[in-house]
This record gives C-alpha cells, structure tokens and sequence, in this order.
C-alpha cells in the first residue's frame, strides 16, 4: 500500500511539473522558440501573485484569476517586441536572448523582494486530504493535478476546435504561407505567448502555495519543464501532461528508496526515456 | 483603371535584381497569362502582387489602393488571393481545415463557400478529414485552389497550378477556372505550359529574364512572336 501511495503522490507532483511544462511545449510547438527563461517567468508569476495577497488581502487562487490577464499582456508584448525579432533560421538568437532575459527577471527579483524565501498561503487547504479508498490524497495536489488535466484539455480544445487554433497550427506549419491566408505571423505568436503566460500564472499558484520559492529557483523548475516536454515528445500537449507524471513517479519512488535520490531519480528516468525513444513518446507527426 | 496593375515594379533578391520595370494590367471580370520559362520572373512578380515580397507603396496598385508595401495579410483581407507555386497546404491541417484557414483573413460573403468548393472539386468532400498532404498532387491542387477561393477575392492568383501534375489532371484543374471567372473572380495565371495558359487567358504576358518581351490577346500573337518572347529572338 505504501507504493501505491508512493505513486499516486507522484502522479499528483506530475501535474505540478506537466502544468510547468504546458506554457513551453506550446510556446515551442508553435514557433520552435525555445524560452530559456520559463522557469523565471514562473517565478515571476509568483511574486506577482504574492505581491497581491500582500497589498489587497485577498485569496491566492483570486489574485491568480488577477494574475492571469495581466501576465497574458506582458507575454504579449514580450513576444511581440523582444522575441519575435529573434526568430528566424538562426537558433541561436532566441537562446541568447531568452538566456539573457532569466539574468534579468532573477536579478530583478532578487531587487525588489530579496533573496528571502516566500510562499503563498491557502490556509485550511494547505493540510485538507480526502479519503480516496484505502489512500489520503492531498487535497492541494489532488488541485493542482485536475488543474493540469484541464489546462492540457483546453490547450487541445483550443488548438483542434477553434479557427485561432487552426491559425496556430498553419503558421507553426509554414508562416509565410499563413500570411497569404490573411493571418499575421508575429500577431499569432504573441497570442501564442499570451496564452502561454496564462498556464503560467496557474504553474504559478501551485508553485507558491505547494512549496518555498525565492528569485534563483527558476532555471530548476525550466529543468523539470524541459524534460517532460521532451519525454512526452516535442509538441505533444497530452505527451506533456505523461513527461510530467513520468518525472513525478521517478522523483516520489526515489525519494522512497533513499531521500536523497529523489531528484537523482527524476534525471535518470529522463536519460532512460531518451536512450530508448529519442523523440519522446508521443511526438508529433509533423516535426 | 484597370483593377489591378504593376507600375514600373522591380525586385531583388538580396544584390541579384529578379524584376526589371514590370508593368502589367488586369481588368475587372478578365483572365491574364504569364508565361515564361524558368527564371523569367513569374513566381517573383506573383509574390510581390500577394505582398510576400514587398516593394514601394505605388508599384502595385489594386482598385485606386496602393498596395506595393502591404503585409500579405493584409493583401488578402483587401481581396487578392493566391494560389502558391508547390500548393504549400498545410500539413497539420486536414483537407477541410485547410480549406477554412482560407477565410481566415477575408470573411466575406460570396459565391465560395465550404459546400460550392466541395461541388467543384466532389473527391474533395469524400476526403475532407485526411490530412492535405495525404491527397494525390492533383487534389492538393484542388485543395490548394479552393483555400484560395475560400475567401472570396476579386482577384485570383494562380502560380504554376500544373507544374508536377499529369496532363489528364491538368486538363481537370484547368477546366475549373471558367466556373471561377463566371462568379466575376479576376484571374492571374502564371504558367510554364503555354497551350494551357493561351486556352484560358483573355491576354497574355510572355517574360524573360525579368522583363515583360510580349503581351496581346492569343489570337493577336504569332507562334513565333511567342517563341521569341519566350526564348529570346536569338533561340
């Protein structure tokens, strides 16, 4: 019983880690940007977040909802701004840029909050648990779970039902030929980014309230993000949502063999993934 | 005024200059050729009339508008649609999807629609849920042809629609086009094939190394004016 509750909690960490990995799956799916400073715009999210609690009093999943439309903008404008003029043939460019862009958002941090560690209170929630059969089950992780679940479901709605989705999927294919469909590349890459910073803002919220953060643990979280991404397959929002469980498995039985193991883990089930299906699981027909 | 017309327009390719002085005109209602062999410039000029490649304000203008340095899209949404060399569909999408994504930018009402594409082309229909690059390169061209239409543009821009097809599915693109020029689309062929291109088009433009060397109606040019103007008079 104990390793089934072993797996079940790493299942629910696998969430935590899929919804890290959703917002740079898609950003990558769409325009093959690779955005070296994810983790420090999770982060960011939750100091943002945090900042609210603080200044208004009010719940954390609130000032997430507060959050959400305010860092859709601020990806908007990144991507629309900064990122865009450096997509090209070239992959460099992106690389450095977004690399540069984690120095200065850690840098920033550190300035305006310190180097003390922060967390966001839920209050009761933090220690409720339900009773699933014979199991205990967190009710923040059994949350943050279904919200990666819902987040990976309305990223698939969203780009296999929508006409926007479509317009995703076509300028990902061929950009230039896209624009002779009436659809403006860079505009679409925004909103792709905008959207990316809403997933998050919710990466964000569970980050805060499950665990310590502080301005330096971003390229950690980006770590943990980049492998399932890579485990589920380049592009996969489902395979995503498996890298995530996969990594999460690994890190709770590790940890229940030896404490010590338990990132050690994580890192070796993603090497094992790679050796043997050097394109993830599931990766896109059309790559 | 004509609907459509380049004035003086010229390209480059980084230093290398693809277009030189390129002048040509399309009237409301009326189906242009341009023909030409590899490299005279036809592809370029297609690209810079749909606003892939962009030029001065005034070296295109489309119904009084100056279009010469418009973004693509927004090329589309004022009514010129393209049909691009190598069909480019769009291999995430299926046939449907493909043929959607070609309102994207320009939803107006019209005779095309889903269902008078889908009439056109019937196999279309039959496989509207496969992916576009799954389909033989004549019904891509197909489908190719009805994303263009999709949006209902006054002009339509076809680029080399037959290049890699067999001559029985040529003959079956080539006999949608009086269906499109009755719906009172303009047209612009670009073809290497000059029997084709000379059966549709009201006028013809031959091109050769950038330049416009012909223009007429077909019955008003010679076969050896065309040979001249397509290979150069020293052929």
């Amino acid at each position: 019983m104990i390793w089934a509750d072993t797996i079940v909690q790493g299942v629910l960490l696998g969430g935590l880690y899929a919804l890290f990995a959703a917002g740079l799956s898609l950003v990558f799916g769409i325009m093959r940007l690779v955005n070296l400073a994810h983790g420090d715009l999770i982060v960011m999210a939750a100091y943002l977040i945090l900042v609210l609690v603080t200044l208004l009093g009010i719940d954390p999943f609130l000032a997430a909802l507060i959050s959400a439309p305010v860092l859709f903008g601020i990806g908007w404008l990144l991507q629309m701004h900064v990122l865009n003029r450096t997509l090209g043939p070239d992959i460099l460019p992106p690389l450095l840029v977004t690399f540069g862009l984690s120095i200065v958002i850690q840098n920033a941090l550190l300035e305006g909050f310190s180097a003390d560690s922060q967390r966001l209170s839920v209050g009761a929630l933090e220690t409720a648990s339900l009773a699933l059969g014979p199991l205990n089950v967190g009710v923040m992780p059994l949350l943050t779970f279904l919200s990666a679940v819902l987040v990976i479901v309305g990223l698939n709605r969203l780009f296999y039902s929508t006409s926007l989705g479509r317009a995703f999927r076509a300028t990902s294919d061929d950009a230039v030929t896209a624009s002779l469909m009436g659809i403006r590349p860079q505009n679409i890459f925004a909103t792709a980014t905008g959207i990316a910073m809403v997933v998050v803002t919710i990466a964000a919220l569970y980050l805060g309230t499950r665990a310590n953060f502080d301005p330096t643990i971003g390229p950690a979280r980006l770590i943990y993000a980049f492998e399932a991404v890579i485990i589920g397959g380049l592009g996969s929002l489902w395979g995503t949502l498996a890298g995530g469980i996969i990594i999460g498995v690994a890190q709770t039985l590790g940890a229940a063999i030896n404490p010590e193991w338990q990132i050690l883990a994580g890192h070796v089930a993603f090497v094992i993934v790679l050796l043997f299906r050097p394109r993830g699981l599931f990766p896109r027909a059309v790559d | 005024m004509a609907l459509l017309q380049t004035d003086n327009l010229t390209a480059h390719y980084g230093d290398f200059q693809a277009l030189f002085g390129v002048d040509i005109r399309l009237q409301e209602g009326e189906t242009v050729a341009i023909i030409g062999a590899n490299g005279a410039g036809k592809t370029t000029l297609m690209r810079s009339i749909s606003g892939v490649l962009t030029n001065r304000a005034d070296a295109i203008i489309f119904d009084n508008d100056r279009i010469g340095s418009a973004h693509a899209a927004d090329i589309v949404k004022k009514g010129i649609a393209m049909v691009p060399e190598g069909r480019k569909l769009f291999p995430s999408l299926s046939v449907e999807e493909n043929l959607l994504i070609g309102a994207h930018g320009r939803k107006v009402s019209g005779a095309w629609t889903l269902e008078s594409v889908y009439e056109m082309f019937p196999v279309l229909k039959e496989r509207r849920l496969n992916p576009g690059t799954a389909l033989s390169g004549g019904q891509q061209q197909m489908v190719a042809i009805g994303r263009a239409l999709m949006s209902n543009p006054r002009v339509l821009l076809c680029d080399e629609i037959s290049l890699g097809l067999a001559p029985v599915i040529i003959k079956d693109i080539y006999a949608a086009l009086p269906k499109i020029k009755e719906t009172g689309t303009s047209i612009v062929v670009v073809e290497q094939d000059i029997g084709q291109a000379l059966k549709v088009a009201d006028r013809v433009y031959c091109m050769m190394e950038g330049r416009v060397t012909l223009e007429g109606a077909p019955s008003d040019l010679s076969r050896d004016a065309i040979h001249n103007a397509y290979f150069g008079a020293a052929a």
